[in-house]
Order: structure tokens, then C-alpha cells, then sequence
């Protein structure tokens, strides 16, 4: 019994994981690329064009998924980060500062596709649309996040500030995105929605769910990617880096 | 325990209480504020000014400014509680303060309390108290002056609350005060929305209550959460 | 008791120690010497709880100090290198707000005894920014005198003091000792406390 926990922490060490991920990499960024390629083929060749919104309304295909993405992503972030702080793992709290850059990323990507989208559906870049700034304020938690952990030198202190503020964060997110829905619905200006996407045809929602998919094997990828990164910098004067620099 | 008695020289000592030891931080906080009265007089002239300042940017339309002014307050207030929250915890990381404190008996969540509590009466509260003054030259009503005051006052103890974590994170840390807005400032945003939503919603003859009672929930979440995240934040910043 | 077992310290990338270990029985004093750097400050830290130790425990009474919480802390008394007075509170003030921290009431009569004890009778009312570093120390020192906490951990206590102050919290540290009490200290300089079975530890890398 006591042998299997035991083989499992294993993989919560730094050094042993180094390899494991190593490994995994290659088979995530050949599975995006097969899933990108499929849910580009069928956002832009399968799916119908819309009767109202025409051709424009394809980039939906990555600005919803891209938040979809975005939003999940910093709740995994902050679910490492309270690991690392509770338990005091080292490798939680390196995939929470991994998952972080990826996780703004596809913010701002999706922050980026709206106003694209908006532009000819509006014809104005932004809207003060209930989704679309929740999202930048997700952005701005990101970033938060992000500048706390690169402007303390102590990696633990880091890990731990990091960590406290992302648990905060996560318990605001709901709180931000209920006010800021709350404030869109009393302010009659703002009543074109992002929100009322273009009637469902049963192959959109493919495409959608295909590209979430891609930029999920993307997220693990790269996310793997960086802690590997991470950890290298972080343990560079172990022996066990010396050997798997070597 | 007998063997701590054996060892008090003094012998007479009385022991506090925890809320004797809140009461003393605050007062201690209170009293630092007493004798460096121009730090108090900073935040409330920096909120009188960025409120002044609308108008000269926007132009003296009675009808817009009265549109705008239960946003501009808002944000001038929330401006004004970040100026001030640099100082919270500084002072006393810098001088050996605040390892007494968490190496005090008491919980550390009650002396955070008590500070939180100080912070508020010098640099919040006379946000509230001045809040209708500045309210008058956006030509507000009676009523609307009341509702100001009312979500200030519910207000501004929830932006010290969530403004003491940031000041716990950001203590000792490159670029803190800088950062400390980065990181605050987003989590502002439904106190924000909230606040200004009422005196918005009362002006429009909607009734505040809605957005009133919404934000004294958050306060009460905030009471309960944000002192266990601000500890948290101070301990790490002292390891 | 107070009983160290196998602590280990890391600052940043260096390994500050490893393995120390030691037993600290009532009456006790530990001396904690090595070179600048070498980690007193972190060894102190960590012995009051202020920081986890990299690896190992410690223990008071047979228990660990993680599971203590304020029963140990009760029990600690720890004067850093920051006095952790306030510049704009006078003495006494100072001293009052420091006790109420211990949660301790000090009366305006008791605290202008007690700042009479460290020599500072006539500078009670006397905001502290107008006194000199050491009648500063003196300040944070008055602190021995009415705490009732049996192990104390000194960071440097006999720096910026003049030779009488050095004797005088040599004698206060002997008497606590004498009491059952027990001492952590650093000391850049030779001091001698008289009373007590003294240990000495070597930070070495």
C-alpha cells in the first residue's frame, strides 16, 4: 500500500518529472496540430455561413474557445498554486507560474478575435459588452499575477505570494464577472451582446468544441514546456541538472 | 503556565485580552496618525482634487456632470484608498513592528483587523464624511448626497479590506506601489460597480437598496476572507 | 526545553547549514557564532517560528513548535535587529503598545518604573526619534523586564549599548537565566554573563 503512494509522489519530484515531461511534449503539440488543422476545416470549410453575420462570424471559432480556455485555465492555475501552498510542493507551484503566460495569452487572443469581430458586426473595435470585460479583467488577474511573481526574487516567496493571490483571485472572478453582468443589464447603451451568438447549427458547435481541444493540448504543451524551463533555472545548481543538461 | 508566572519580574502584570490587544493596535495606529497628520491630509486632498479636476477636463455642464458624478466619486475614493494603502504594513516591516506582531499570542487575524480598522477611521471615513461636500458641485440632491454617503460608507472599509491582501504581497517587493494598483485595482471593480450602481440607480429613481445590500454582502465576505489571505500575505513576506 | 533536531536553512541559492542540532535545558544559554552571512539571523528566525526551516523540527517541551501556535509563542520572547519602536510614539508609549502586543497591560506607572530600570527616567514623555541609538536599544530592551516569556532569543542585544548597558543586560540576562530561564543569543563581542551552563554553536557552511 504504502509502496504505491510512494511510487506515485515520485512523479511530484522535480528530477523525475524533468524526463517524464520531456516525453509527453512531442504527443501534445502533434495532437493540437492534428486537432487545429481539424477545427480550422471545419470552422472554415463545413460550418454554413451565417444568414446575418456572413463569412465574419467564422472567427468565433477561435474567440470562443480562446475564452472558454482563458477562463478554465486560471482556475487550474490557482487549483497548483493552493496545491503548492498547502502541501508545499515545489512542481504544483511550477506548473501554477507555467499555466499563467498561456493562460493571458489566450485572454488577450480572445479580447483580440471580439474587437476583430466587432468591428464589422458593430462597427466599432470594442463595446463594453458583459463578456468582453469580464475578460479584460481577467487579463489584468493575469498580469497581476504574473508582474507579483517576477518582482520577487525568492522563488518560494514567489510561489507562495503568487498563490495567495490567485486563490483570492478565483474567489473574485465569479464575484467580477456576476457585478459586471449585473452593471451591463442597467445600462441600456451597452445592449449589443457578444453574448448572442449566431443560432447554433449543430457543426459550429463541432468546430467550437474541436478548436477548445487544439488549444487545450496547446496549453499542456507549452505549460509543460515552460515548467521544464522553470525547473532547469530553479535547480541549476542540483547534480541532477548538471546530468540532464549534459 | 506556572512556570511563566515564576518568571514575571514584575509579578503585578495584567494579562489583555484579544480584543484588548485589537483595541491597542488600532489605537497605537490612530495615535501614529495623530502625530503625522499630513499623510491623513494627503489621501483626502488628492480625492478633493481628482473629483475638481472632471469638471475642468469635461466642461461645467450641469446635466452631464450630474450624469458622471456618482462614477467620478467612485473612482476618486477608490484612487484615494489605493494612495494610502503603500503605507499600511511599510512602516512596520521596516522597523521590526510586524514580527512582533505575528510573533504576539493573539492571532495574528485580530491585530490585522485592528489595523485595517485604524486605517479606515484616518483614511476612509473622512472620504465618506466629505464625500456630499464634493457631491454639491455636481449639483446632486438631497437624497442622492445621502445615498453617496451610505455606499461610501459601506464602501470604503471593503476597499481597505481588499486593499490590505495587496499591501500584504506587494510588502518589501520591487516596485511595490506600483504594483500594489496592479493588483488591487481589478479586485476594486465590483465595489466600484456596486457603489456608484446605487447612487446611479437612486438618481434614476430605481431605488438603491438592490445595489446596497450587494455590496454590504461583499463587505461581509470580505470581513470573513480578506484578514486569513492579508496574514497569510504577511507571514510570507516575513520568512 | 527547547530541543533543535537536524535544521537546515536556505537562502535563495546557498545552503546557509545543515544538520545543526541542539538541546537547550532551563538555565541554559546558547551562544550562536559564526562569521557575517553565515546565518545567525536566519538560525534565530527560525527558532522563534518566524520561518520554516528547510528541513528538520523544533521542539519546546517535547512537542513541535508548528503545532503550538501561541502556547509557544507565549513563550518566546524575540528582540531582532530592528528595535520595532516607533519614532513618533514616545517611550513610554512605545513600551505600552509593545506589551499590549505580548498582551500584556502595562499601567503609565508600572512602564515609567520600568523605563526608570533601563535608564531612561525623565525621557518617558520624550517622542523616541529625539533619542540616541542606544537609549533606542534601551527602549527595546525594557521589554526583558517585563516579559514573561522563559526562553529568549537575542539578535545582537549588546550592540550600540555603552560598557555600563552592557553589564547592566548582562546582569538581567543572568538573573532570568537564574530563574529557570532560558537564552539564544549572537554577540559580536565578548560578554560575561555569569549564571547559566553555556553552550556555544558554530554556524559553519
Amino acid at each position: 500500500m504504502s509502496n504505491k503512494i510512494i511510487h506515485w509522489f515520485k512523479y511530484g519530484s522535480p528530477q523525475s518529472f524533468y524526463p517524464l515531461a520531456g516525453k509527453m511534449i512531442p504527443w501534445f503539440w502533434a495532437l493540437a496540430a492534428i486537432f487545429c488543422v481539424a477545427g480550422l476545416w471545419i470552422g472554415f470549410f463545413v460550418a454554413p455561413t451565417d444568414a446575418t453575420q456572413g463569412e465574419a462570424y467564422r472567427i468565433i471559432f477561435i474567440h470562443v474557445p480562446a475564452s472558454w480556455m482563458s477562463m478554465f485555465l486560471y482556475i487550474v492555475m490557482a487549483c497548483w498554486a493552493g496545491i503548492g501552498l498547502s502541501l508545499n510542493t515545489r512542481l504544483s507551484s511550477m506548473m501554477a507560474s507555467a499555466i499563467a503566460p498561456t493562460g493571458a495569452m489566450f485572454a488577450f487572443l480572445s479580447l483580440w478575435t471580439g474587437a476583430l469581430w466587432g468591428k464589422p458586426m458593430w462597427g466599432t473595435w470594442w463595446v463594453w459588452d458583459a463578456r468582453l470585460t469580464s475578460e479584460l479583467i481577467l487579463l489584468f488577474l493575469y498580469l497581476g499575477f504574473m508582474a507579483l511573481q517576477a518582482a520577487i526574487d525568492e522563488p518560494r516567496r514567489a510561489d507562495k505570494a503568487g498563490a495567495i493571490l490567485a486563490l483570492v483571485g478565483v474567489v473574485n472572478v465569479p464575484i467580477i464577472y456576476f457585478s459586471v453582468k449585473w452593471w451591463n443589464t442597467l445600462h441600456q447603451g451597452a445592449s449589443i451582446s457578444m453574448s448572442k451568438a449566431p443560432t447554433m447549427a449543430i457543426t459550429m458547435l463541432w468546430g467550437m468544441l474541436v478548436m477548445a481541444l487544439a488549444f487545450w493540448m496547446y496549453s499542456i504543451a507549452v505549460a509543460l514546456q515552460r515548467a521544464r524551463a522553470i525547473m532547469l533555472e530553479r535547480e541549476r545548481h542540483t547534480d541532477w541538472v548538471k546530468y540532464a543538461v549534459e | 503556565m506556572k512556570q511563566a508566572d515564576a518568571l514575571n519580574q514584575a509579578g503585578t502584570l495584567a494579562e489583555l485580552g484579544t480584543l484588548g490587544v485589537l483595541l491597542a493596535v488600532a489605537r497605537r495606529d490612530l495615535l501614529l496618525a495623530l502625530r503625522r497628520k499630513s499623510e491623513v491630509m494627503t489621501v483626502l486632498f488628492f480625492f478633493v482634487i481628482v473629483v475638481s479636476l472632471f469638471p475642468l477636463g469635461i466642461g461645467p455642464e450641469m446635466a452631464l456632470l450630474r450624469i458622471i458624478a456618482p462614477g467620478v466619486l467612485w473612482v476618486a475614493a477608490l484612487l484615494a484608498a489605493m494612495l494610502s494603502l503603500n503605507r499600511l504594513f511599510a512602516a512596520d516591516y521596516a522597523d521590526g513592528t510586524l514580527e512582533q506582531m505575528v510573533l504576539s499570542p493573539a492571532p495574528l487575524g485580530l491585530l490585522v483587523i485592528g489595523k485595517i480598522l485604524a486605517h479606515w477611521l484616518v483614511t476612509g471615513l473622512p472620504l465618506v464624511l466629505i464625500a456630499p461636500l464634493l457631491g454639491l458641485q455636481y449639483d446632486l440632491d438631497g437624497r442622492a448626497l445621502g445615498v453617496l454617503m451610505l455606499s461610501l460608507l459601506i464602501g470604503t472599509p471593503l476597499l481597505s479590506l481588499i486593499g490590505a491582501i495587496g499591501a500584504a504581497l506587494t510588502l518589501g517587493v520591487r516596485g511595490g506601489g506600483v504594483l500594489l494598483s496592479l493588483l488591487t485595482l481589478p479586485l476594486y471593480i465590483p465595489a466600484l460597480i456596486f457603489g456608484a450602481g446605487a447612487v446611479e440607480a437612486d438618481i434614476s429613481g430605481l431605488g438603491a437598496t438592490g445595489h446596497l445590500s450587494l455590496l454590504a454582502a461583499l463587505l461581509a465576505l470580505a470581513c470573513f476572507f480578506a484578514p486569513w489571505a492579508t496574514t497569510a500575505g504577511l507571514r510570507i513576506a516575513l520568512e | 526545553m527547547l530541543t533543535a533536531i537536524n535544521l537546515a536553512c536556505v537562502r535563495g541559492d546557498r545552503h546557509l547549514f545543515a544538520n545543526l542540532g541542539f538541546t537547550l535545558e532551563p538555565g541554559g544559554r546558547l551562544h550562536v557564532t559564526g562569521e557575517n552571512g553565515s546565518g545567525k539571523t536566519s538560525l534565530l528566525r527560525i527558532l522563534c517560528g518566524l520561518s520554516p526551516p528547510e528541513s528538520g523540527q523544533i521542539h519546546w517541551q517535547g512537542e513541535p513548535i508548528r503545532g503550538l501556535g501561541d502556547e509557544y509563542r507565549k513563550a518566546v520572547l524575540y528582540l531582532g535587529h530592528h528595535n520595532a519602536i516607533k519614532e513618533e510614539l514616545t517611550a513610554l508609549e512605545n513600551l505600552r503598545t509593545t506589551a499590549a502586543l505580548a498582551g500584556i497591560a502595562v499601567a503609565d506607572e508600572e512602564g515609567v518604573a520600568l523605563l526608570g530600570r533601563v535608564g531612561l527616567a525623565g525621557r518617558e514623555d520624550l517622542p523616541v526619534r529625539f533619542l540616541s541609538q542606544g537609549q533606542k536599544r534601551r527602549v527595546a530592551l525594557s521589554r526583558l523586564l517585563w516579559s514573561p516569556a522563559p526562553l529568549w532569543i537575542l539578535d545582537e542585544p549588546f550592540v550600540a549599548l555603552d560598557t555600563a548597558a552592557v553589564s547592566w543586560l548582562a546582569e538581567i540576562v543572568g538573573a532570568h537565566l537564574d530563574r529557570g530561564g532560558m537564552a539564544v543569543l549572537t554577540s559580536h563581542q565578548e560578554v560575561n554573563i555569569a549564571s547559566g551552563i553555556a553552550q556555544f554553536l558554530r554556524i559553519t557552511p
